[in-house]
C-alpha cells in the first residue's frame, strides 16, 4: 500500500518535469558526424573514385544489400562496373565502411530517405557517387598502394621502399 | 418556466456529457502525457483539441460491422445500454442549488442502480460477440462488478447513516459545515477504489486488459459501437467523479473561507476536475492487479474496512444521540 502511494507522488512529481519528446520535423534531432546513415561512394582528392571494387563490403554486408562488378580502366586501377545497393534492405550496421580497405563507402548522418515507390530504395552508382573526400580529406588510395600503374611503378607509393631485388642477397 | 427546466437541463446534460467525454478522451491523453514527460496529441488545433474531432470522424465514416458468428440483437443492443445508463445516473447528480433534473428521495440508490445496469452492457457484449477473447473479458466484468458492487453500496451506508437521506440534496445540504471526506475517511477511500473498478478504469480494467485478452469485452466491435462504450466508460468516470464530490466533497458548496467568492456551480465543476485528473494519475501510477489479487482485495480488505467503518459511524451516532 505504501509503496503504491509513494508510486502515486512519484509520478505526480513528473508534473513540474519537461517531456523528454523532440518535435521532429520542426525541431532537428542532433545527429553526430559519426551517425549511421544513408551511405554514399566518396572520391579521393583528385576527384576519382575511391571504390576499388574489391567486394569486401558485400562480402560483409549481413543482409547482402550491396550488389557490384569490378572492371579495369586502361591505366590499370580498378573500379567498379556498377554499384547498387538496395536501401529497402540495408540495416545501416555500417560493417561496409570497417571494412573498406580505401574509405569508399562512408555512412552519414542522413535518414531521411523515405520513397512511395519501393524500387526508388534502390540506389545506383550515380546516386551514391559524391563529389568529395568524405571524413578522410587526404587520403588516395593509389598513392599510398604498392599497386603497379600506368602511372606509378613499384616503390613509388608514399612511404613505400623500392622493391629489393631478392638475388642481391645472396652471399 | 419551471416546468421547462428539467427538460432543457436534461438536454444540456446530454449534449455536455457526450461532448464532456469526447473532450476527456483528449484531456486524458495529454495529461498522461505530462505525467509521463511527453506530449501527448498535440498536432491539430491549439493544443491538439482538434484530435477530439479526427477522432470522432475517424469512428463516424468505419465500417459498421457485425462479425457473422456474434449474436445480431444483443450485439448492437449492448453499447448503448451502457451509454443509457450512465445518463441516466446523470439525472440525479446536484450540479447546484435547484440545478437538478429531478430530486428524488433515493437518489442515491438510483445512482447504484444505474451503475449496475451497466455490467450488462459489457457482460451482454462480451457473449454476444461469441469471442474467447469477450467472453473471458465479460465473465471477469461480471465477478469484478458483482463483488465490487457489494461494498461500494456499503460503503455510502455511513453517508446515508450521518446525513439521514437517501436523497442526495439532503446529503449535499448536510455537508455545509464539514465535509464528509473527514467524518467518512474510511468509506471514501472503499468508495473510490470500488468507483474505479464500477467503471472499470484503469487500474482495475480487467475486462478489457489489453495485455491479456486483446481488447476484453470489445475485442469483437469497431466504429460507432466501440465509440459507444468508450462514451459510456468515459460518462461513468465523469459519473463517479460526480457523485465523489456530491458525497463526500460538499457538493457544489465552496471551501470554508473563500467559498463564497464564486458561483456553486464553479465549486462543483472545479471539485469534479480534480477527482477526474486524480483517476487519470492512478492510470498513469498504478500497474494493474492481477485477478484472483483484485478478488482478495475485495473481499478480505474493502469489505471488512467498509463494515467496520460501518459499525463504527454507527456507534458513533448512537452515542451522541444518547449525550444530546
Amino acid at each position: 500500500m505504501l509503496s503504491e502511494l509513494r508510486t502515486i507522488w512519484e509520478v505526480l512529481k513528473h508534473t513540474f518535469t519537461k517531456a523528454e519528446t523532440v518535435q521532429y520535423p520542426e525541431e532537428m534531432p542532433y545527429l553526430s558526424p559519426r551517425y549511421r546513415g544513408r551511405i554514399v561512394l566518396t572520391r579521393d582528392p583528385d576527384g576519382e573514385e575511391r571504390c576499388v571494387a574489391c567486394n569486401l563490403c558485400a562480402a560483409v554486408c549481413p543482409v547482402d544489400c550491396i550488389a557490384l562488378q569490378k572492371d579495369t580502366r586502361e591505366d590499370g586501377t580498378w573500379y567498379p562496373e556498377f554499384f547498387r545497393i538496395n536501401f529497402s534492405r540495408c540495416i545501416m550496421c555500417g560493417m561496409c565502411e570497417e571494412a573498406c580497405p580505401t574509405y569508399a563507402i562512408q555512412l552519414t548522418p542522413d535518414f531521411e530517405m523515405c520513397e512511395y515507390d519501393r524500387q526508388n530504395m534502390v540506389y545506383e552508382k550515380e546516386n551514391l557517387l559524391i563529389n568529395g573526400v568524405g571524413k578522410y580529406p587526404d587520403y588516395n588510395f593509389y598513392r599510398v598502394s604498392g599497386m603497379q600503374t600506368a602511372t606509378k611503378d613499384k616503390g613509388q607509393a608514399k612511404n613505400e621502399a623500392a622493391p629489393i631485388d631478392p638475388k642481391s642477397l645472396l652471399p | 418556466m419551471s416546468e421547462l427546466m428539467p427538460v432543457l437541463l436534461a438536454l444540456t446534460i446530454l449534449i455536455g456529457g457526450v461532448a464532456g467525454a469526447a473532450i476527456l478522451t483528449w484531456f486524458e491523453r495529454r495529461l498522461l502525457g505530462v505525467w509521463q514527460d511527453r506530449y501527448g496529441p498535440n498536432r491539430l488545433g491549439p493544443l491538439g483539441i482538434g484530435q477530439v474531432l479526427a477522432d470522432m470522424i475517424k469512428l463516424l465514416f468505419k465500417d459498421d460491422w457485425v462479425p457473422p458468428f456474434a449474436d445480431k440483437v444483443v450485439f448492437i443492443f449492448a453499447p448503448t445500454a451502457i451509454v443509457v445508463a450512465m445518463m441516466m445516473g446523470f439525472a440525479v447528480v446536484p450540479f447546484a442549488p435547484g440545478m437538478m433534473i429531478i430530486d428524488v428521495n433515493i437518489g442515491l440508490l438510483f445512482f447504484l442502480g444505474m451503475t449496475s445496469l451497466a455490467v450488462y452492457s459489457v457482460l451482454l457484449g462480451g457473449l454476444a460477440s461469441n469471442n474467447k477473447y469477450a467472453l473471458l473479458g465479460g465473465l471477469r466484468s461480471a465477478a469484478q462488478m458483482v463483488s465490487y458492487e457489494v461494498f461500494m453500496g456499503l460503503s455510502l451506508m455511513g453517508v446515508v447513516m450521518m446525513s439521514g437521506s437517501f436523497s442526495l440534496v439532503d446529503i449535499v445540504e448536510a455537508q455545509t459545515d464539514v465535509w464528509f471526506c473527514f467524518s467518512q475517511i474510511l468509506g471514501l477511500i472503499v468508495f473510490v477504489i470500488a468507483g474505479i473498478a464500477e467503471s472499470h478504469r484503469l487500474p482495475f480494467d480487467l475486462p478489457e486488459a489489453e495485455h491479456e485478452l486483446t481488447a476484453g469485452f470489445h475485442t469483437e466491435y469497431g466504429g460507432m459501437k466501440f465509440a459507444m462504450f468508450m462514451l459510456g466508460e468515459y460518462l461513468g468516470l465523469m459519473l463517479i467523479s460526480c457523485m465523489i464530490v456530491t458525497l463526500f466533497f460538499g457538493g457544489w458548496h465552496g471551501p470554508a473561507l473563500i467559498g463564497h467568492w464564486l458561483p456553486p456551480l464553479f465549486w462543483f465543476g472545479f471539485k469534479v476536475f480534480i477527482v477526474i485528473c486524480f483517476f487519470v494519475l492512478l492510470r498513469a501510477a498504478i500497474p494493474r492487479p492481477r485477478y484472483d489479487q483484485l478478488m482478495s482485495l475485495g473481499w478480505k480488505v474493502m469489505l471488512p474496512i467498509t463494515l467496520i467503518n460501518l459499525v463504527i459511524t454507527g456507534a458513533v451516532l448512537l452515542w451522541m444521540e444518547g449525550a444530546a
